[in-house]
């Protein structure tokens, strides 16, 4: 086996984490307080996501570097899966359990959106703060904002169902099983367009169109806020402020949650169960409350997506999208909550716009004809293994888990293998 | 204090009493059972020509799961890892025999017997050679380094170069589905009261089942299947004894990928096949090595003829029947039930807690 601990050289003691050889920049940096060291990177990002609606069509318009921006809304697109990679660091990054089947949440709360948030159930009449559409349309139309927190909790209802029979199995079992539920949602939508003549989920056609988010007539003619999102001319706009807004919060409960008694037991769970068992964490509640919590943002993520795009399809949701989000977090670095982001960001990057660009900017300097993006999830499972094989830590590491995977705190290993 | 109440009865009703209560869950799960026992008997009544033609369909579907089964319960047997890659493995087997097939050999029904039984033999032997080189190679490229490290990163790497194979095998052959020619004749074996049973599905089994008898011979009697359960049982005392672990752990992988070649050549001579028909067929398989308890080998075959058998059954009985529609469905309840009510599977020697 290798050592790793080797790397601990007089040399790097005398420079402990910052500053050391970095040169003048380098030095200024280290001597700001710790407060605007943390803030500043987050505070700069934050700046430039908040600006980035207005200054889209100029950076787009950078010659051959404009094609890397990606317009506003894939961006939007971008951030929604984001979201859902965030979600999904609670379960595997915190926790440690391998959840396959993520994308079940996803379509839970689209559906819920879809039922909850359009004319689908023409038997009923039920208006609750509905924008944009005339107040006798038929169905239930509840207030995207509404739909969003019940989308959030009734996935997360589904989670903890989902997950009580399956959580007391450990590992790779879980994963398995959670992958069958993946494949089971979709097709129980899929399907269910009669169960016993009612009509639920309207099979393969999906459920279109779904109610945009938007604050109504009245306060729009008070204070200006927008009506309806969807009929807005900066649509867009309002629906990446939106999903950014989402996003913080996600990011906000996530770190927050990370360093909560809550979060601790999730670690204490990730690096031993047994020792974290006989520490009197009770273990099934604890995983539960992580399938819970991840469950929660994954509807959110998905209620939003639909109401973006104005419908609920059952097309949307396959299992290569669990293993797309799953690469996200992988990317970024597993419990790293803004290396998560990065990753999150990159690789939805890639996946809406970016592998297109990148392979029609191949191709014409190789003269070649090669459709990369048809080999997008062959990509993303080279960078999955190539990540565990040579970075296990990801991008942005978190803290905790580099130290765990170095000095070998996890699971019995099975055995050393000479190389 | 039991006892106590037990002291006036007679002892038998007092030892009845005593008697260790069956837990709800295994109540509840007997009552599946139960309903599925009434289901298969009321469609049998109704119908048994149906019945036993669609039995015999999913006989042989069940066979050819079996094949693919035993390398996940193979593999998971000696590292405690679901190898996610295996159903990949499996259809780029059946794609590179179906090159051979159709290129290299250039068989087609017209072919003269001797011409076609060579031919299939000799098709036989190369894609056990591809498929025990892909699955060897793949755990020295992407496992071996891993196996010190903690478990889920192993099973991440499975699942992401389970995608890296599909990719290539879409990369060589395209979306199509490829078919090979009816090489082994339709004609009937036997036909008793309207139930057919045709060469080609009597073929897999013949061949399946000599296969299966020389696997568990290899495992049982052979030097290298001693090393293989030692290092399944034990990898440290293995090794301690002298057992190449890491040798051990290749020659597995390559047994498990033989075994998807010859599968993967059974398969394409009943259906078709494409990149992406692993996935599906993975999952199909690793439910039956579930079921059937995994790291069990006989437990694999069992398994994977039930589930092969539910899922004829589901889609070709006529009373109270689901359809093709929910077959994925079900044979995912199947695996969650199992899991929930009887965790060692229906053979099994290990639980799931225990790995």
């Amino acid at each position: 086996m290798s050592e790793p601990r080797g790397s601990e050289s007089p040399e790097h003691a005398r420079h402990p984490a910052t500053g050391g050889g970095l040169g003048p920049v380098g030095e200024a940096w280290s001597g700001l307080p710790p407060i605007v060291r943390r803030l500043l990177p987050l505070g700069v990002v934050l700046a430039l996501a908040l600006a980035y609606p207005y200054i889209v069509s100029d950076l787009r318009g950078f010659g051959v570097a404009g094609d890397f921006f990606p317009q506003l809304s894939s961006v939007v697109i971008i951030l929604v899966f984001t979201m859902m990679a965030v979600g999904l660091n609670v379960v595997v990054g915190y926790c440690g359990l391998l959840d396959l089947g993520y994308v079940a949440f996803y379509a839970a709360g689209a559906y819920t959106a879809g039922w909850l948030a359009s004319g689908h159930f023409q038997q009923v009449n039920f208006h609750l703060g509905s924008v944009g559409i005339s107040s006798e349309a038929a169905g239930i139309h509840i207030s995207l904002f509404l739909v969003l927190l019940l989308a959030g909790v009734f996935t997360a209802a589904a989670g903890i169902v989902i997950g009580l029979p399956t959580l007391r199995l450990r590992g790779d079992y879980l994963a398995i099983v959670t992958l069958g539920f993946g494949e089971i949602i979709p097709q129980v939508v899929r399907n269910g367009d009669d169960f016993g003549g009612f009509n639920a989920t309207n099979g393969t056609f999906g459920i279109n169109p779904i109610d945009s988010p938007g604050f109504g007539t009245s306060l729009s003619d008070a204070v200006g806020l927008p009506a309806s999102f969807q009929q807005s001319f900066q649509r867009e706009r309002l629906f990446y402020w939106s999903i950014l807004a989402l996003i913080l919060f996600t990011v906000f409960c996530c770190v927050r949650l990370r360093d909560s008694r809550l979060g601790r037991a999730w670690i204490a769970i990730r690096e031993d169960e047994t020792a974290a068992a006989a520490m009197g964490i009770p273990l099934m509640r604890t995983k539960t409350w992580a399938y819970a919590i991840g469950a929660f943002f994954g509807g959110i993520a998905g209620a939003f997506y639909a109401s973006f795009k104005s419908g609920a399809f059952p097309s949307d949701f396959f299992f290569n999208i669990s293993v797309f989000l799953l690469c996200m977090v992988i990317l970024g670095g597993l419990g790293s909550v803004w290396g998560v982001v990065a990753g999150g960001v990159l690789l939805g990057w890639l996946n809406v716009e970016g592998l297109a660009v990148l392979g029609s900017k191949f191709n014409d300097a190789a003269g070649t004809n090669i459709e990369i993006a048809k080999y997008q999830f062959g990509i993303y499972g080279a960078i999955i293994v190539v990540m565990m094989l040579f970075r296990p830590t990801g991008l942005i590491p978190e803290q905790r888990r580099k130290r765990e995977l170095e000095e070998g705190v996890h699971d019995e290993s099975l055995y050393e293998v000479s190389k | 204090m039991a006892t106590q109440r037990g002291t006036g009865l007679p002892s038998r009703l007092d030892a009845l009493l005593r008697r260790p209560r069956p837990r709800v869950v295994s109540l509840v799960g007997l009552a599946l059972v139960g309903v599925l026992a009434v289901w298969l008997l009321v469609n049998l009544v109704k119908n048994p020509q149906d019945f036993f033609t669609v039995f015999l369909i999913g006989l042989t579907t069940g066979t050819v799961y079996a094949l693919a089964a035993l390398g996940y319960t193979l593999v998971y047997g000696i590292l405690q890892l679901i190898n996610f890659a295996h159903g990949d493995v499996f259809a780029l087997s059946g794609l590179f025999a179906s090159t051979m097939i159709l290129t290299v050999f250039e068989l087609t029904e017209e072919s003269a017997a001797i011409v076609i039984v060579l031919g299939l033999l000799a098709t036989t032997l190369v894609v056990i050679a591809f498929g025990a080189t892909v699955n060897a190679v793949i755990e020295r490229v992407a496992y071996r380094r891993l196996l010190a490290a903690p478990r889920v990163t192993l099973l991440i790497a499975a699942v992401g170069m389970s995608f890296l194979v599909q990719n290539i095998a879409l990369a060589i052959y395209d979306v199509n589905f490829r078919r090979v020619p009816e090489l082994i004749p339709r004609s009937n074996v036997f036909s008793i009261g309207g139930v057919n049973y045709q060469w080609n599905k009597l073929s897999v089994i013949l061949i399946t089942v000599p296969v299966l008898l020389a696997l568990i011979w290899l495992v049982s009697s052979t030097r290298q299947g001693k090393a293989m359960r030692a290092t399944a049982q034990n990898p440290d005392a293995a090794a301690m004894v002298g057992i190449d672990v890491a040798r051990t752990i290749s020659f597995t992988f390559a047994l498990a990928g033989a075994l998807a070649g010859i599968g993967a050549l059974l398969f394409l001579l009943q259906f078709n096949i494409r990149y992406d028909t692993g996935f599906e067929l993975g999952l199909i398989a690793f439910t039956a090595a579930v079921l059937g308890g995994i790291g069990n080998l006989t437990g694999a075959v069992l398994g994977a003829v039930t589930i092969g058998l539910i899922q004829a059954f589901n889609e070709g009985l006529s009373w109270y029947t689901p359809g093709s529609d929910w077959t994925r469905s079900i044979v995912f309840g199947v695996l969650i039930a199992i899991l929930v009510f009887r965790p060692q599977g229906l053979l099994g020697e290990q639980t799931p807690d225990r790995a």
